[in-house]
């Protein structure tokens, strides 16, 4: 049922915006695939190419072996969850859900008893016994959410398609879908591709993340790929914080300044380079060799963390680091700073 | 154990102040305006006496006018209705050169004098006019006939179901007909199925105007209709006519069944359309 989607180096231009420039992705059957990225990257562009809501300006998008380029909307059998769910208001849920079963040709529309099967195993899956009466202004955002699904799921989709699943509900219901969907998706496994904005969110649910960046890929991989070894700046910045350091690599050590802060350098990186360090990757500690001198100038709770923001010399903006249980220093103090884990980047 | 006994209430007193200046102002100009000039109206009914309403109400020339009013005005705001939607339809959904053009020629009818449509209107639709000649031929006369009513009456109805179905056109989301074509929807079934129905409370109310507005229609009609009694005659008229012969209280019970029809129609439409809203909510 689940198909491999491949996408060939994807070109799309909105009138003298180019929204996708050179996209290639290729997504495993039954994989959860999210698209990340900042507003204006493509993401969505994307998922509408995949769904055939758009035309590519140039490229392919394969389902399996199949180019979908001649095939029409109902022939792709997509699942597409849209990001203000589209439910037909003047359907009951029941009738929402059924819309795709009874739109089929004649000859392949199940009878009714079918659809009406159909409707109530749907409506268990997504736990939503007995609303099927409910008109859809007369839900919650997650239960309209939930309906949304459950209508892309009755057409038995190749592919599922999620424009920002979780982007209009609040904090509370968005953790609780989160964990159903991902394991909504354990069961029936469709091949899946959400879009999202939150790199949180991404990087729980999906099995792979797709950066984008500006219309082009940055990086596909596994969440701890992604997070841990970034491959270019901008996808270390915009998965969590990180702190910018501009440093001069010779041999193995990273110098600030004149002085050395990161040692073991194994990357042939010589000359002026910029050093992302994420806020837990910063450890106050006493006389080291490889050590940052700074002034604490400010302390902040963040539910679980606590953080100091270090003023350093040389550099404008403070730096972000997160406090070990046991540390406790006073604002004013002058403290050392050793960085246990960065990323080096060529200067651009 | 004592209850305290609420003193009756108008209304819950809103947190936002004004509530009885607006109301007080409201029932004196609806006052002022409406409600007198129609109880003077009912009053002068029914000073006709008895026999004498039923005498005029059942007579065949009252009955066959009231009769031309109210279904030409039926007809009148269905063909506009349909008309009307796609013609709003076609402004909002497509780009072509002129459109803006269209879109002001819409509200014409509202700004033209009605006498000045009415003598266009018969001189084109009439046996040797532009239009009424293409249909001389087959024996099919427009002017001067119930048809050269209904085409009075469709003209001026336009506009009313174009305005208010237009924004809400303007208003559907897209979203929805893409994920109908995606579930495998015709472009007929996401006509018939999601996108008239969204937009049937609109049409609703731009046929009750243009319903509304074709009944009480005089100026337009009378060039065009030829005012046959029994055949080509319309109640305005034939209240104005039974002005002018001084049977005031004649005039004002025929006024009188044309407001009761009409208060009625568009009561009941009303309460369909809030049972609507009820059920979709007003999203």
């Amino acid at each position: 049922m689940s198909v491999a989607v491949t996408i060939e180096t994807i070109e799309k231009r909105f009138e003298n915006f180019p929204a996708l420039r050179g996209v290639s992705l290729d997504i495993q059957p039954g994989e959860l695939v999210a698209l990340l990225g900042p507003s204006g990257s493509g993401k969505t562009t994307l998922l509408r190419l995949i769904a055939g809501l758009e035309q590519a300006d140039r490229g392919r998008v394969l389902f399996g072996e199949t180019d979908t380029h001649d095939l029409s909307l109902r022939e792709r059998r997509i699942g597409f969850v849209f990001q203000h769910y589209a439910l037909f208001k003047t359907m009951n849920v029941a009738e929402n859900i059924a819309f795709g079963l009874r739109s089929r040709p004649h000859r392949a529309r199940p009878g009714e008893s079918e659809i009406r099967k159909r409707v109530s195993d749907l409506l268990e899956l997504v736990q939503l016994q007995g609303l099927e009466k409910r008109y859809p202004s007369q839900l919650s955002g997650g239960q309209r959410q939930r309906v949304a699904l459950a209508r892309a799921l009755a057409i038995e989709p190749r592919v599922l398609l999620l424009d920002e699943p979780f982007g209009a509900l609040d904090a509370r219901v968005r953790k609780d879908l989160r964990g159903w969907l991902r394991e909504l998706h354990g069961r029936t496994g469709h091949t899946t591709v959400f879009v999202t904005h939150d790199q949180e969110e991404a990087l729980e649910l999906a099995d792979r993340v797709a950066i984008l960046n500006d219309g082009k890929i940055e990086q596909v991989g596994s969440a701890d790929d992604v997070y841990d070894h970034p491959a270019t700046p901008f996808v270390c910045e915009f998965l969590g914080e990180a702190n910018k350091l501009p440093v001069k690599v010779v041999g193995s050590l990273a110098f600030f300044g004149d002085r050395p802060v990161l040692g073991g350098i194994t990357q042939n990186q010589g000359g002026l380079a910029s050093l992302y360090v994420r806020p837990q990757h910063l450890r106050i500690v006493d006389e080291t060799p490889l050590a940052l001198p700074g002034t604490v100038e400010h302390l902040r709770r963040n539910g679980p963390l606590r953080r100091a923001e270090v003023a350093v010399e040389g550099l404008k903006k403070r730096l972000d680091v997160d406090l070990a249980s046991q540390v406790a220093p006073a604002i004013g103090e002058r403290v050392r700073l050793r960085i246990t884990h960065g990323n080096l980047f060529a200067a651009a | 154990m004592t209850t305290a006994a609420t003193p009756f209430r108008w209304r819950e007193p809103s947190i936002l102040p004004g509530f009885g200046l607006a109301l007080g102002t409201t029932l004196t100009a609806l006052s002022l305006i409406v409600l007198i000039p129609l109880a003077a109206l009912f009053i002068k009914a029914a000073s006709a006496g008895p026999a004498d309403i039923w005498a005029v109400a059942t007579s065949p020339r009252t009955i066959a006018a009231l009769r031309l009013s109210f279904m030409g005005a039926l007809i009148a705001a269905l063909v506009n209705a349909v008309f009307g939607l796609i013609l709003a339809w076609v402004l909002v959904r497509y780009e072509f050169p002129g459109r803006r053009l269209i879109d002001a020629a819409v509200d014409l009818p509202f700004a033209l004098p009605t006498a000045v449509a009415g003598i266009s209107l018969a001189a084109i639709y009439a046996p040797n006019g532009i239009v009424g000649s293409l249909f001389a031929p087959f024996g099919i006369k427009i002017a001067y006939t119930p048809l050269g009513v209904m085409v009075a009456l469709i003209f001026i109805g336009l506009p009313f179901v174009v305005r208010t179905v237009q924004p809400v056109l303007e208003e559907l989301q897209s979203d929805v007909e893409e994920a109908a074509a995606l579930l495998g929807a015709s472009r007929a079934r996401t006509i018939f199925r999601v996108v008239l129905p969204q937009v049937a409370p609109a049409l609703l109310t731009g046929f009750v105007l243009a319903f509304a507005r074709a009944v009480g229609e005089y100026g337009s009609v009378i060039f065009i209709a030829g005012n046959v009694p029994m055949v080509s005659e319309i109640a305005p008229l034939l209240i104005v006519i039974r002005l002018e012969q001084f049977d005031y209280a004649g005039a004002a019970v025929v006024a009188t069944m044309m407001l009761i029809i009409s208060f009625a129609l568009i009561l009941s439409v009303n309460l369909i359309q809030a049972h609507a809203r009820r059920r979709l909510g007003d999203v």
